[in-house]
């Protein structure tokens, strides 16, 4: 895909580090300082953003100890000493909505990236194993939800099931099950051309054991990158279901929910409209960059489209 | 070439129909009794007017044939009538579609003219500040909410330059210029993430292309860099990329349902919000349909230009 990255880092693909054939047993061992193969700026940017970010969602509330639903100050204030990032229109802390906002996106995130992890993982193992017709019609499944742009699906989906968080997640995770499912496949099928898959079952072993035991370990780069860029897609669709009313519910606070809100107090008190989207674009920087370095440390062939398929997209 | 076109939308069929199977079921199987819910929780409500509500909504008989009845009347462009004002909805379509592709078009556009020279640069000059630069940049891109740049660009024009958008939509045919600038600022915050796709996917595949033979063997025989970078290896470089345009359709028409909204133009996304806060069951099935034909219309087209960019494609198949 990218032979120039290669070409700056034969190590990388000499190795095999992270490819699917990196079973051969042979110690791969190397000194190369701190952090080793780990050592790459963009990645580490990403894993300190996201850090952060979780810290933020763990101890924020301990650290500042202000009501997100509070109405305890006077309306629109600018940031200062005492708020931070100011308060809202009903007199809320907009720092304490912010931490309550980081709880909610990292919530967000794990649950529907896991749904979709674990039901595309499913689909594409399964497409992937046993190939013929259970490959067909469930691609051709996949197809179809692909033929739908996924913001537009996910707004269908939680529109339908009733506006709120969990059904948001829901249908966030519907909506990007099928991009894992495509790449489990496709590693699967590529798993599946190595002597090993033969070996094992020529020693006897269940169709189960080879999907569980030689497969997914196997797989687990492409859906390490999988699951760090789709996090970022899945924070930002809830802000974007949020804003639109979809998701989150006020008066809890969420990032998409506090930025629709802000719109009528626009001309007023500016500030309001900065801070949500600031934090939105932070932690979906944080995801993309982590997942932009693990790319490149673990898989240098899945080459360079982050965000590609988002949720479609 | 014409077989090619022709085996390309005979493959498509079938996922036509698979789309309109899920859209069909989707707004049958999820939970909630339709009628229920648009009676509003009228328990006093006679299984008589719950009987005719279903009738006018086509929702009697069996799954088939309530699905023939849709599917077949909307072949004929008859999707029924909207239940919040009566209007035929395909009407309403009729209005709202121009916006929408209006929007993705501009957005499309903005997108392609300011991305693809950005990865050009970034992959010829690579590893400079203008590479690292515009890199960050790409991965700002996608990770900046559309909706909240479309807010920030309101703010900033109407802070800095006391200007803010007509807010009633403005035909182009009355007023082309009023139309552009009432569409130039939401075109633009749905743009930056395809414009950050683009730019990514255009450095790598240029990267990929700056390294083949007949690159060096351009350079070799006295050929300029400029144009090597822009005659021999451009051409090569885009191929690929119009694949990932035709994907992009797909993201520009999500983040067009938003920011309508927010600029209040009345487009197919902003109608298919509205049906699903109003439980505009005939109007959310035919907005959804639709927007799957665009989005698969054009990705036959980008198909087809592939195959006819390509060569080798079209001559496989």
């Amino acid at each position: 895909m990218n032979p120039g990255r290669n070409r700056r880092r034969p190590v990388l693909a000499a190795e095999g580090v992270g490819e699917v054939g990196a079973w051969s047993g042979v110690p791969q061992r190397r000194r190369r300082g701190f952090l080793g193969k780990w050592r790459n700026p963009i990645g580490l940017v990403g894993a300190g953003i996201v850090g952060f970010n979780v810290l933020v969602a763990l101890l924020g509330p301990f650290l500042w100890k202000h009501d997100p639903d509070e109405q305890e100050f006077d309306r629109l204030l600018p940031p200062s000493w005492a708020n931070p990032f100011g308060t809202d229109e009903l007199g809320r802390d907009t720092l304490a909505r912010i931490i309550h906002g980081a709880q909610v996106s990292l919530q967000v995130g794990a649950i529907s990236v896991g749904i979709a992890l674990v039901v595309g993982t499913l689909i594409g193992l399964l497409a992937g194993f046993y190939k013929g017709i259970v490959d067909a019609v469930l691609m051709r499944l996949v197809d179809v939800m692909f033929a739908l742009p996924g913001l537009v699906l996910a707004i269908v989906i939680a529109g339908l099931l009733g506006p709120n968080r969990r059904n948001a997640m829901i249908a966030i995770g519907i909506v990007i099950t099928p991009a894992f499912a495509r790449v489990v496949r496709g590693a699967v099928l590529e798993v599946m051309g190595y002597p090993f898959i033969e070996s094992a079952r020529a020693l006897g072993a269940s169709s189960f054991r080879v999907m569980g035991r030689h497969l997914l370990p196997n797989i687990g780069a492409p859906l390490l990158v999988l699951v760090t860029t789709y996090l970022g897609t899945a924070i930002l669709s809830e802000a974007a279901l949020s804003f639109l009313g979809l998701g989150t519910q006020p008066p809890e606070a969420s990032w998409g929910g506090m930025l629709n809100s802000s719109r009528l107090y626009i001309d007023l008190d500016a500030w309001l409209s900065i801070f949500p989207g600031l934090a939105i674009m932070f932690v979906v920087l944080g995801f993309n960059f982590l997942g932009d370095g693990l790319r490149d440390i673990l898989d240098p062939r899945l080459g360079p489209t982050v965000g590609d398929v988002p949720l479609k997209k | 070439m014409l077989g090619y076109i022709v085996k390309r939308t005979l493959l498509l069929l079938p996922t036509l129909f698979g789309v309109s199977v899920g859209i069909f079921l989707m707004v049958r199987l999820l939970p909630g009794d339709i009628i229920d819910i648009l009676l509003g929780g009228d328990i006093t409500a006679s299984e008589e007017v719950k009987q005719e509500a279903r009738e006018q909504l086509g929702l009697t008989g069996s799954y088939p044939e309530q699905y023939w009845n849709w599917i077949s009347g909307a072949v004929r462009g008859d999707f029924g009538d909207s239940l919040r004002n009566a209007e035929p909805v395909s009407t309403i379509l009729r209005d709202s579609l121009p916006i929408t592709l209006e929007l993705v078009f501009l957005a499309l556009l903005i997108a392609v003219v300011v991305g693809v020279p950005l990865g050009v640069i970034s992959a010829a000059r690579r590893d400079s500040a203008r590479d690292y630069a515009s890199r960050l940049g790409g991965l700002i891109g996608v990770s900046v909410p559309n909706f909240w740049l479309a807010t920030l660009l309101l703010l900033f024009t109407s802070k800095v330059f006391g200007w803010v958008p007509p807010l009633t939509y403005i035909s182009p045919r009355d007023d082309l210029l009023g139309n552009l600038s009432q569409f130039i600022l939401p075109a633009l915050s749905i743009s930056v993430f395809t414009l950050a796709i683009v730019m990514r996917m255009v450095r790598a595949t240029m990267l990929e292309v700056l390294g083949q033979d007949y690159v060096r063997t351009a350079r070799a025989k006295g050929v300029a860099r400029r144009r090597v970078v822009y005659r021999h290896a451009l051409r090569n470089a885009l191929i690929p990329v119009v694949t990932v345009v035709g994907f992009e359709v797909g993201v520009l028409m999500s983040g067009a349902a938003i920011v309508e909204i927010i600029f209040g133009l009345p487009g197919v996304g902003n109608q298919l919000l509205q049906a699903i806060f109003n439980r505009d069951y005939p109007m959310i099935q035919a907005t959804t349909l639709l927007i799957a034909i665009i989005f698969i219309g054009f990705n036959l087209i980008v198909d087809v230009l592939y195959g006819f960019l390509d060569p080798r494609i079209s001559a496989e198949t």
